[in-house]
């Protein structure tokens, strides 16, 4: 048994999983996947395996084989449930996890984003985090009608154009991710004093406008929702490459990143840089041999016509060859991962079942929750108002 | 048989008829809050539990009210975190459409449509002033006079989103690998003065196929939007005269619409207070007065109609011989009650005058004039106040709004409803699984 320094470890909730043909696997429920029940089972098993946190995916639009449209496809999961209303639902029913909802920030408010995440906060007793998502499809803009993106494919990627909308969207994000944290600054923590001799619910002067005034939005303030229990909630994001790093090490507590080899997680870990905790995605498909995760991922992969591929690394193996991986890009500088089960509950099952238990015969996985909120778990601290440290 | 009575709880907040200095007040913001008041209302079989919405704080005289409970939790992080801890209870919240996108609002609905099994509830309010827009992309940009229409075009359009899915397009079929009946499933196209948007809404169809409607307009135009589209009507007429008026009124809008009168329930809001006898729960509703409405809290209401700065009147002496200030009222923002009195300098006029012939303080005059305790004695003297303004068409029910956090619903729930249930106008069990079900509307098609 060799002991290392204790990992994090997330995974990420979409649909049956991340393979388009995980609704067909014998133990896959796919009837289910508009019910509580469905989700409430998932994140409890995520639970029973001491996992950090569970993040769970979401869009504006319609899943789709295509980036820039619905594909009309009918042999693949379509429709999902609001990420963050799922998250609330699963609060109750759970004690010690964190819930990490994916919301999009192209097209909706900071003021309702910022209180809906507050507010799962408070339900889930200082769990929540947040997992920001940039919209650059024009699609999903249509679904609103407020401003226009025009039509790209993934193939336009290095096109000015979309070069500079990317930009453009990024410091959208950035100002929105600042909007959203004053907001929760908003209210100094022991703001509500319900002074009954001088008849005071609240001390007005622990409530701050946030008067913010940027490029992109002008948001007053304060909050309607009192600064949830964490502080701040976890902010997470998703990154490629070079303006999403920049945007998750300025805005993100936790960043998730892509990498492909061991070299790869050095070298993005340090272009991400000190801010956040840099988290690996890996997509999984596990097996008790590597035979047979690679056997289950042909067979999926022939259900759906073509070879699974992914943004990120695609794992195919046991859980302990999946521990050899994570030990060694941890060493190279990552402190945690975030799974994405390639199918749902196998993949999952298979983390919390054994992945999970031999990282702990390893010594480098917790035995129990040391903490009871999602920023203890982390290892982050509580942050400190900044409206407080002026003195009122 | 005789009408059947339809209850829901409203959850206190930030307004003078919470009081938050009595010793049983709790939290308004923790969530365990929120899971007392809806399970008490489950255990006592009511229709739906009832959140209300904040945009902005309110300010008076330019600074953040801070008499009354300020802050609230997100009205649908809170609906659907309480479906995990209620089964039947319908869980209704207000969402106001002029701060908000359809695309995004029905996505919400259908959702907590679909997490709560079938008991998600939606109040349509709207809003138009610059104050609130502050907080938002959008800022202030709606006329006054536009709101009824943007609210109508955005529920009509929230309508085409829920219904652009029929509810047998998923299949789900492993051995064929159908997941979906159809392409396009989605699909929807919608123009209008307010909004043109387009493309595939990605909630499939929800339990109830579209979430029940509450509105709470008042005016003619309220009036009549909740007649055009509502399936209750949220309103503050709840002595028999004004209800039967009002009841006569909305009812009889609905046939234009094609639309028959149990259609549209009328559930006004009500409070309560509870004794022993008619006499105790007389004099703790007295209590309960004196604690919503302080000497302070008193001159703050009177600001709302006399626009100007009081602060420098003595609660305990006579009202302010100085007229209301005319025109826009600058001094209370984001107080929806200041447009409730009409005209200023007339209802100053009036209570002058009730002041002086009943040697009213100015706090025993807001004492009187914003009382709004519905029912008030012994469980047998409400139970029977319920039931009558019920049978006699002055409402279908009621939505109850308790002065304390979280147990002030408990004695109703342990005294006046079995009374009811006796009396065979409430039912003992539910009957039904969606909130569609408990207030006896059609599952649209």
């Amino acid at each position: 048994m060799t002991t290392t320094s204790p990992l994090h470890l997330a995974v990420a909730l979409d649909g049956a999983g991340w393979h388009p043909a995980a609704w067909r696997e014998p133990d896959a429920r796919p009837e289910a996947l508009f019910t509580a029940g469905y989700w409430a089972g998932l994140v409890q098993e995520a639970e029973r395996g001491l996992l950090d946190f569970v993040t769970i995916e979401d869009a504006l639009g319609l899943q789709s084989s295509r980036f820039d449209g619905p594909d009309e496809r009918t042999d693949q999961v379509r429709g999902r449930l609001d990420a963050v209303l799922i998250a609330a639902r699963v609060a109750p029913t759970t004690h010690h996890i964190g819930l990490v909802p994916t919301a999009t920030v192209t097209h909706t408010e900071p003021f309702h984003v910022s209180k809906a995440i507050a507010t799962l906060d408070y339900a889930s007793k200082g769990r929540a985090g947040w997992r920001v998502q940039v919209s650059g499809r024009s699609h999903e803009a249509r679904h609103f009608g407020r401003r226009e993106i025009p039509r790209f494919s993934l193939d336009d990627l290095g096109s000015p154009a979309m070069v500079e909308l990317i930009a453009n969207l990024f410091d959208e994000a950035t100002e929105y991710v600042e909007v959203v944290r004053r907001l929760w600054d908003s209210w100094e923590d022991d703001a509500e004093v319900r002074d009954a001799a001088t008849g005071r619910f609240i001390d007005r002067d622990k409530l701050h406008y946030i008067d913010f005034a940027g490029k992109w939005l002008t948001v007053r303030g304060p909050s309607i929702v009192p600064r949830p229990p964490q502080g701040q909630p976890v902010v997470t994001a998703l990154a490629h490459s070079a303006v999403p790093y920049r945007f998750a090490a300025r805005s993100s507590d936790v960043a998730f990143v892509t990498p492909f080899d061991t070299g790869q997680a050095a070298d993005i870990a340090g272009e991400v840089g000190p801010g956040p905790l840099v988290f690996g995605d890996v997509v999984v498909f596990l097996g008790d041999t590597a035979k047979e995760a690679v056997t289950r991922k042909d067979r999926l992969d022939a259900l759906a016509g073509t070879p699974y591929t992914s943004d990120a690394y695609v794992f195919t193996g046991t859980p302990g060859q999946l521990a050899d991986l994570l030990q060694q890009w941890q060493v190279a500088g990552l402190a945690g991962f975030r799974l994405r089960p390639a199918t749902l509950p196998h993949d999952l099952t298979a983390i919390t079942r054994g992945l999970v238990p031999e990282l702990q015969r390893r010594g480098a996985f917790r035995h129990g929750y040391e903490a009871s909120t999602l920023r203890g778990l982390l290892g982050l601290p509580r942050p400190a108002n900044r409206y407080a440290l002026g003195g009122a | 048989m005789p009408k059947q009575i339809h209850l829901a709880a409203h959850f206190p907040g930030v307004n003078n008829t919470t009081v938050w200095s009595d010793p049983e007040s709790g939290s308004q913001i923790e969530f365990d809050s929120f899971v007392r008041l809806a399970q008490t209302a489950e255990r006592a079989k009511f229709d739906f539990f009832f959140l209300a919405e904040g945009l902005r704080l309110r300010e008076q005289n330019g600074l953040i009210y801070d008499l009354d409970v300020v802050g609230r939790p997100d009205t649908f992080t809170v609906l659907a975190a309480l479906a995990a801890v209620t089964e039947r209870l319908g869980l209704t919240g207000t969402i106001n459409s002029t701060f908000n996108e359809p695309y995004e609002v029905a996505r919400q609905f259908a959702s907590l449509d679909h997490l709560s099994a079938g008991r998600a509830g939606w109040n349509v309010v709207t809003s138009w002033d610059a104050f609130t827009g502050e907080n938002f992309r959008r800022g202030g940009f709606l006329r006054q006079e536009d709101r009824y229409e943007r609210a109508e075009r955005f529920l009509r359009t929230a309508w085409e989103l829920f219904d652009s899915w029929q509810g047998d397009e998923i299949v789900a079929d492993q051995a064929s690998g159908a997941f979906l009946r159809r392409p396009g499933a989605g699909a929807f196209a919608h123009r209008d003065s307010h909004f043109d948007i387009a493309g595939q809404f990605n909630v499939p169809r929800s339990p109830q196929g579209r979430p029940v409607i509450l509105q709470a307009g008042d005016s003619d135009a309220g009036r009549e939007f909740a007649a055009a589209t509502a399936d209750a009507i949220f309103s503050r007429h709840s002595t028999l005269q004004a209800g039967q008026d009002f009841y006569a009124d909305v009812k009889g809008r609905l046939a234009r619409y094609g639309r028959a009168p149990d259609q549209l329930l009328v559930l006004p809001a009500a409070t309560f207070v509870l004794g022993d006898t008619d006499a105790a729960a007389q004099e703790r509703a007295d209590v309960v007065r004196h604690q919503q409405v302080s000497g302070r809290t008193a001159l703050r209401f009177l600001e709302q109609v006399w626009n100007r700065d009081l602060s420098g009147y003595d609660p305990e002496g006579p009202l302010p011989d100085v007229d209301p200030l005319v025109g826009e009222n600058t001094v209370v923002r984001g107080r929806a009650s200041v447009r409730m009195f009409g005209d200023p300098l007339q209802t100053a006029r009036q209570w002058r005058e009730l002041a002086e012939t009943k040697k009213l303080s100015i706090r025993d005059l807001v004492i009187q004039v914003s009382g709004r305790q519905t029912f008030i004695g012994s469980p047998a003297t409400v139970a029977a106040a319920i039931d009558e303004l019920v049978q006699r068409d002055a409402s279908d029910g009621f939505i109850l709004v308790p002065h304390l956090v979280p147990g002030g619903l408990d004695e109703f729930a342990d005294t006046v409803v079995p009374l009811l249930q006796e009396r065979g106008v409430f039912r003992t069990e539910y009957d039904g699984v969606t909130l569609r079900d408990h207030l006896g509307l059609a599952h649209p098609v």
